[in-house]
């Protein structure tokens, strides 16, 4: 009998236990869900104007969207989302062969320049990144790519440069590819470029994809380098600066709802390869700590 | 021990053909290669690759006539003459006579001593490479003909062929930006005094400012590195403390519906941060939604100070940061939760352990073996963590007279230091001293990970 009572009673302190946590969890994803959801909901606003005095839209539309892409005379999105695209996919291009390259070699190769170039690529990581970006904007005018239909090329350049910097959880990917696999190639007569290109990169998918995502992110994503190098070119503007301007002291009142329908867009695709990734990024990870 | 590696990496790459040897038992064409690169290898019939030596000690001298010797001269002064209105007769009107910028003297000065870097380095090649073909011709050995020297860029070679373009990317446009940047700390070019066409080197004088305890600068460079260690410290730790709670919470045995909640944290991941800061900065303006809302239920009477008030924006942004951070410490604690052996459970239970020994003897321990580099890059990544506080409060609020607020990082007042303001030397010397604070807790870094190499054992 007291036996029985005493178990009850763990149960109904196990039964509370369990209600509470849920209760906070249930507070805390509110928390976490509400912007998103705020800005979900400012994109169908009818009333302009960033300030408003309810949560929820009074009348709700689909214009923000249609304006965005329609009223191109002050902030030209569809022109900027043209621009991101096209200095994404480049960008993506030659920092994956980077990365990969750097990964490889350092993974797999052994040379006299190996340690000192991990090392010192270490300490380079360590100074604040845009502490260059005035430099590297003269450089880019030295060499005649600040105006014009240059600036694409100078905002690749700037985007997909330093991409070298960042191989090491590629090179700890590469590190966990078993190195009998190339031994048993040059035993039969491979050269190292055919063991690169026919054994590493097939076996390397997961890291390949996270690394394609991240930079073809990068320019959607950065502003600082991209307003620096476009200075006041609005032709060349990438997503990212349109929307920073468009809650600008002069744009804001009209364009706030504008704003939040291109946040929403811009988010969309991304959250969709988030999601499809979020296994490959788990993994890499763990094999960044490995490594 | 120390000596022992030392001599392991001696003898890993050993060096047969050294410049010391060349120049010692060279014979008379290799002698002549150090004047005329490339002689050496064109004589033992390596001739396309010999060409290749003479084409770029050609560039080399063509570069230095053309401008390079004016670049280097201009370097100390870095220019003197100021723009000038002449006039002009034949056409009766002003025109002005181009000045020397200083800042683009500086640049075409530091560019032209990294070219001489490079070039001395490819010297050195060079001449090694015709040290090589002499004695590879003596010995009777194979010499590799233009053809071979192509296909071992595929084979032995290859990571020189690879690592080419990226190096390049890396030198040119991450290495030579920084040493320029760097090499602006030790002049006068700023706003003050009139020094933006024309600026002068000016040793440490700009250091010393900066860490004067009594001057204004000093004082506000004080204060914000005291206010960067304290953000970096609390973002960093509270990111994973609490991230790791929630994530143990959700993993726990009792919780319902876990990916339903791992789902509604992680979907914030997928906004784009500078998107989701810009509206949080929206929310909690003066008359923005979270204010109107609270006064409209009578919470509050009047606007809360939220970016407006030291403390207060202080506050903001270590909490907006928490909304950001913890998502990712979730994700990446439940992974590596869900990685522990079960072994190790199943064993220590039949030991009779209890939940809490298991927590803290084989959960916590394993947490704090896979983080603690995780945790390191995440403290250096706070110091420069510049979306946040930028988007979020701009730094301020900012006292009058102050180019500093109080929620400024170094690296954001780095920012408006000179981008905004044009103090271009002062943000240099941040630069550098952010870079320093940095290189400290990385030295820290690597003699911890060193010290876990060692404790393998746990695995």
């Amino acid at each position: 009998m007291e036996k029985r009572k005493t178990l009850t009673g763990a149960r109904i302190k196990k039964n509370v236990v369990n209600v509470i946590v849920h209760v906070i969890l249930a507070i805390l994803s509110v928390i976490w869900l509400l912007p998103v959801f705020w800005v979900i909901l400012t994109s169908f606003r009818a009333e302009k104007g960033s300030y408003v005095s309810t949560f929820f839209p009074k009348s709700y539309t689909f214009d923000n969207y249609i304006r965005l892409f329609t009223d191109t005379s002050i902030l030209n999105f569809p022109q900027m989302f043209l621009n991101t695209l096209f200095i994404s996919i480049f960008t993506c291009i030659i920092s994956v062969i980077f990365v990969l390259s750097v990964a490889y070699s350092t993974s797999r190769m052994r040379f006299k320049m190996r340690k000192p170039y991990m090392n010192f690529v270490m300490v380079l990581k360590l100074f604040p990144g845009f502490m260059s970006m005035i430099a590297v904007y003269y450089i880019l005018k030295a060499i005649g790519l600040s105006e014009g239909s240059m600036i694409r090329v100078a905002l690749i350049i700037v985007f997909s440069a330093g991409a070298g910097i960042d191989f090491y959880v590629a090179k700890g990917f590469f590190d966990t590819i078993p190195k009998s696999l190339d031994e048993a190639a040059i035993i039969d007569g491979a050269t190292r470029w055919q063991i690169f290109r026919k054994i590493t990169i097939p076996l390397s998918k997961p890291i390949i994809v996270t690394t394609i995502i991240k930079t073809f992110m990068g320019p959607w994503i950065d502003f600082i380098f991209a307003k620096v190098i476009c200075r006041a070119n609005a032709k060349y503007y990438t997503v990212s600066i349109g929307l920073w301007r468009m809650l600008e002291k002069e744009y804001i009142d009209s364009w706030y709802t504008c704003f939040a329908a291109g946040a929403v867009l811009i988010s969309i695709p991304i959250s969709i390869l988030f999601l499809k990734t979020q296994k490959f990024y788990a993994e890499g990870m763990s094999g960044a700590v490995k490594g | 021990m120390k000596s022992l590696k030392k001599k392991k990496k001696f003898s890993e790459f050993p060096n047969e053909y050294s410049l010391g040897k060349a120049i010692k038992q060279g014979d008379i064409i290799t002698r002549l290669s150090m004047l005329i690169m490339g002689l050496g290898n064109i004589a033992h019939k390596q001739i396309g690759k010999g060409l290749c030596w003479l084409a770029v000690e050609c560039a080399f001298i063509w570069f230095m006539i053309k401008s390079g010797i004016y670049n280097l001269s201009m370097l100390p002064s870095l220019g003197w003459r100021e723009q000038e209105k002449v006039w002009n007769e034949k056409k009766s009107i002003y025109e002005y006579t181009a000045g020397d910028q200083s800042l683009l003297l500086l640049l075409y000065g530091v560019v032209t001593v990294c070219i001489i870097v490079a070039f001395i380095v490819a010297w050195k090649a060079a001449v090694q490479s015709s040290y090589k073909a002499q004695v590879l011709a003596k010995e009777g050995k194979h010499l590799n003909t233009f053809k071979d020297d192509i296909k071992s860029l595929f084979d032995q070679n290859l990571y020189k062929l690879l690592m080419t373009g990226p190096m390049a990317g890396i030198l040119i446009f991450t290495v030579l930006p920084l040493i320029f940047m760097m090499s602006m700390a030790f002049t006068n070019y700023s706003k003050t005094g009139d020094h933006l066409v024309l600026f002068d080197w000016v040793g440490f004088d700009n250091f010393a400012k900066v860490m004067d305890f009594s001057g204004n600068l000093g004082k506000q460079f004080y204060s914000v590195l005291g206010w960067t260690l304290i953000w970096a410290v609390l973002a960093t730790f509270l990111n994973y403390i609490l991230g790791m709670i929630l994530a143990l919470v959700i993993n726990r045995k009792d919780t319902k519906i876990k990916s339903f909640w791992r789902f509604c944290f992680v979907v914030s991941i997928a906004v784009p941060q500078f998107v989701s800061l810009l509206i949080m900065r929206t929310m909690f303006q003066p008359t923005g939604i979270v204010n109107t809302l609270l006064i409209k239920y009578g919470i509050i009477d009047s606007a809360l100070p939220f970016f407006t008030n030291a403390t207060w924006a202080r506050a903001m942004v270590i909490i907006i940061n928490l909304w950001v951070g913890i998502p990712y410490t979730l994700l990446q604690v439940t992974g590596i939760l869900q990685n522990i052996p079960t072994e190790l459970y199943e064993a220590a239970k039949i030991d009779g352990a209890n939940s809490r020994q298991l927590f803290t003897k084989i959960t916590l321990p394993y947490m704090q073996f896979v983080m603690t580099p995780y945790l390191i890059t995440e403290f250096t990544g706070n110091i420069n963590n510049f979306n946040v506080i930028f988007l979020l409060s701009g730094g301020n609020p900012t006292p009058v007279e102050n180019t500093a607020g109080k929620t400024d990082l170094l690296v954001t007042w780095l920012y408006k230091l000179t981008i905004e303001k044009n103090y271009y030397n002062l943000g240099a010397v941040i630069g550098i001293m952010t870079f320093i604070i940095l290189a400290i807790v990385a030295i820290v870094t690597y003699r911890s990970s060193t010290s876990y190499k060692d404790e393998e054992g746990f695995m």
